[in-house]
């Protein structure tokens, strides 16, 4: 199949950018959108031009390293698929497509596509962690935990931390990534004993980064590849508002 | 934000109800507003209460429009959501809509500045002839239609606001998420037909000028 693609070019942090077209001919409809991306990037090479520069990793889903908004929606058309698993079946012979990094203040662009997310690790480093003593680790059945709880949990800790929810949102807020992470831990038994410290403190390094607010348009759901549910914003606005009271007191 | 939001929407269903008055005629309305007056210092306090509760409410607003601007220096050359509403990225401009409805309404009713020919006469009681004033001002369908245009836009901010605070307070769960949409979009829809039903009974001829009951 043959593309047109619409990708944003920038050199560094400092310098302004722009969109740039490119013909990405004889394309496989089976390979992956970062696999089209290498053979362009390989075409631009051969002809002595500088490649689009791009994040990615594992290529399976799981690292949260590709981040790229095509045609206007993070990581692209499909529900529930990073970019590096989405296929060029779901795109038509000829079509236009759009390429733009992570839009938002906290993440500046470092080049091209790739953008900085170390704010995220800012706000995990601030309470997305359990205190426990290293050395050997008690048995985990020991723990008795319910079903209902585990899989909760479960569905907040397959945040990958790529994003998307930022990218997507109206207004560049981060409260799912903080919501998930702040919610799977909350719900174990072994991260209840620091609950209050984390999201008071999860929440006030995002605040300071730059994110914007929420205002519920719930396009960080919608965009994000593991699907995490908005439930888990309303769970941390509830022990915000819970902490902030007891911290009060 | 949302604990402002929830305020003034009580104080909106509180006035609704309130206003429906007068579909029991002259007296009716006329003695409901008596003794809303007759409660004096208390009703100042709620006056007070509620312009507190609108500053606070623009203020916090404000805040989070100019934040939320920020966050996004550089915007997409494509942007395609496709989860939000209408309503829900156009509150700060049914905001502002309502804001200057709010306005234009206390000039007009509260301190009777707008229509100073028929807001100050007594009926037959000696109250203070709220209904003649209701009644005449929505006589004139420009009047008329800009309160149910205001109403339209109120409804459309509070078809998003109404959601969005169970969302904001942490009162929202996975049971009642799929509810709350549609309850929210319910309750602002009554409000808006409630409060419109006012002019539009009116300017149609449903309720008429007290002269014209007999
Ligand atoms: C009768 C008057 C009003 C009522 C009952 C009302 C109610 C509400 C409610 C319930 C919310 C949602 C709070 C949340 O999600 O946490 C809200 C949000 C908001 N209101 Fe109002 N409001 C009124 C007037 C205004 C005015 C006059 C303005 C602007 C000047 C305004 C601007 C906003 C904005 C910008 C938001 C946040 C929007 C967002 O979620 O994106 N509102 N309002
Ligand atoms: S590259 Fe690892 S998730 Fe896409």
């Amino acid at each position: 199949m043959n593309l047109v693609l619409h990708v944003w070019r920038q050199k560094n942090n400092s310098e302004k950018g722009k969109m740039v077209r490119y013909e990405a001919q004889d394309i496989n409809p089976h390979m992956s959108f970062l696999e089209m991306l290498d053979v362009v990037n390989e075409r631009l090479i051969q002809k002595g031009e500088d490649p689009v520069a791009f994040d990615h990793d594992c290529r399976e889903g799981i690292c949260g390293a590709c981040s790229l908004t095509i045609n206007g929606r993070p990581h692209g058309p499909e529900r529930g698929t990073t970019v590096c698993q989405l296929h060029m079946r779901h795109f038509k012979d000829g079509e236009e497509i759009y390429i733009e990094p992570w839009r938002a203040k906290a993440f500046p662009v470092i080049k091209d596509l790739v953008v900085a997310r170390q704010a995220f690790d800012r706000i995990i480093q601030s309470g997305g962690f359990v205190s426990v003593k290293t050395g050997s680790a008690q048995d985990a059945n020991t723990i008795l935990i319910g079903k209902d709880t585990a899989d909760k949990a479960m569905d907040a800790a397959a945040c990958i931390g790529c994003g998307a929810c930022v990218a997507a949102c109206p207004n560049a807020s981060a409260m799912l990534f903080v919501a998930a992470k702040v919610s799977h831990l909350a719900l174990m038994p072994q991260g209840q004993v620091e609950k209050q410290k984390r999201v008071l403190n999860m929440v006030r390094t995002m605040d300071n980064e730059n994110f914007g607010n929420c205002t519920n348009h719930y396009e960080c759901e919608a965009a994000c590849p593991k699907e995490i549910s908005v439930d888990f914003i309303a769970q941390m606005n509830r022990e915000y508002l819970h902490a902030s009271i007891n911290e009060k007191r | 934000m949302a604990v402002t939001g929830l305020l003034l929407l009580g104080f909106v269903i509180a006035h609704l109800l309130g206003n429906l008055c007068v579909f029991g005629g002259p007296d009716l309305l006329n003695s409901y507003a008596y003794h809303l007056e007759g409660l004096g210092p208390l009703l100042w306090a709620a006056r007070l209460g509620l312009l507190i509760l609108v500053l606070l409410h623009i203020t916090t607003a404000v805040q989070l429009v100019l934040e939320n601007r920020k966050a996004r220096p550089v915007p997409y050359q494509r942007y395609k959501p496709v989860e939000t509403t209408y309503a829900a990225r156009t509150m700060a401009a049914s905001g502002v809509i309502v804001l200057a409805f709010i306005v234009y309404h206390l000039l007009h009713f509260t301190f009777r500045v707008t229509h100073p020919d028929i807001s100050h006469g007594l009926d037959p009681h000696g109250h203070r002839d709220v209904y003649r004033m209701v009644v005449l001002s929505f006589g004139d369908p420009r009047v008329a239609g800009g309160y149910v245009f205001a109403m339209a836009l109120l409804c459309l901010h509070l078809s998003h606001g109404f959601k969005s605070l169970f969302q904001s307070m942490g009162w929202n769960s996975i049971r009642l998420e799929p509810k709350l949409a549609g309850i929210s979009r319910l309750l602002a829809l009554l409000i808006f037909i409630g409060y419109s039903s006012i002019p539009l009974a009116v300017l149609l001829g449903f309720v008429k000028p007290a002269g014209a009951l007999s």
